[in-house]
C-alpha cells in the first residue's frame, strides 16, 4: 500500500521548506502571550512539518526517530510540565495556575512572573499537540500498525 | 466598502461547501473543505478574530486536509452514492 517514492523536485523543496516552518513554529509558540498564537497553534505547525517529512521522505526512516514509544512518552511530558507547573503554585500558596505565586521564587514584577509562567504552559501544550497530532497521522497512514513494524 | 468583499467572501464559502458534498470524487472533496476552510479564515480575520482566524488556518486548513488525504488513501477515490 505504501511504497517508497523519491522525487527530487518535492524532496528538495521540503530540504528548505521544513525548518522554516519549524521557525515559525516555535516564533508562534514563544511569542503567543503577545500575539495572536499560542501553544495549541505552535504545536500544530510543529506537527504539520513532521507530517510534511513523512510525505516527502522514506516512512520507516522516519519511523525509527518517531516510534509509539518515543510519541507516548512526549504526549505524557506535556501533560506532566502542565500539571507540574499548576500543582507548584498550590504549593507556594495560591490557587491552581494562579502565576504569580512564582514571585516567591522569582522576584521580578507581577506582570513579567505571569507571562513566563504562561510561556511554560505553552511550551507543555505544544510538545503535546505535535506528538498527538503525528500519532493520529500515522496511525491513519498505516492502518494502526506501525507500533508492531509492519508496515 | 468591506461588506462587498464580505457577500464575496461568503459566496465563494457557499459555493465551496456546495461542491464539496456534492462531488465524487473524495480527493476533490477534501481539498474543496480545504479551500472551504481557507476562505472561512478570511472571514474570521475579517470580522476581527484574528486568534480564530490562526487555529483555523492552522487546524482546518493545514492538518484536517492531511489527515483526510491519510484516511482516503485506505479507501476508493470515489464514492457510491
Amino acid at each position: 500500500m505504501i511504497r517508497l517514492y523519491n522525487d527530487l523536485i518535492i524532496q528538495t523543496v521540503c530540504r528548505i521548506m521544513i525548518p522554516l516552518i519549524q521557525l515559525f513554529a516555535f516564533y508562534v509558540i514563544a511569542h503567543g502571550h503577545y500575539s495572536p498564537g499560542g501553544g495549541f497553534q505552535g504545536g500544530c505547525i510543529l506537527g504539520a512539518s513532521f507530517i510534511l517529512m513523512l510525505i516527502a521522505y522514506d516512512i520507516n526512516w522516519i519511523k525509527r526517530r518517531f516510534s509509539e514509544n518515543k510519541n507516548v512518552i512526549l504526549i505524557a511530558l506535556g501533560v506532566f510540565i502542565y500539571a507540574l507547573v499548576g500543582l507548584l503554585c498550590i504549593f507556594l500558596g495560591k490557587e491552581y495556575l494562579n502565576y504569580s505565586a512564582f514571585q516567591k521564587l522569582i522576584p521580578i514584577d507581577i506582570a513579567r512572573v505571569r507571562a513566563l509562567g504562561t510561556l511554560i504552559i505553552e511550551i507543555g501544550v505544544g510538545i503535546t499537540v505535535m506528538a498527538v497530532m503525528v500519532s493520529i497521522f500515522l496511525n491513519l497512514i498505516t492502518f494502526g500498525k506501525h507500533e508492531k513494524g509492519e508496515v | 466598502m468591506i461588506w462587498i468583499m464580505e457577500i464575496l467572501i461568503l459566496t465563494i464559502l457557499l459555493i465551496c461547501a456546495l461542491a464539496a458534498i456534492h462531488v465524487k470524487d473524495l480527493l476533490s472533496s477534501a481539498i474543496l473543505l480545504g479551500a472551504y476552510s481557507f476562505l472561512m479564515c478570511i472571514l474570521w480575520a475579517e470580522m476581527g478574530a484574528v486568534d480564530v482566524a490562526f487555529t483555523e488556518a492552522a487546524v482546518g486548513a493545514g492538518i484536517s486536509t492531511a489527515f483526510f488525504i491519510g484516511a482516503i488513501y485506505q479507501t476508493t477515490r470515489r464514492t457510491k452514492d
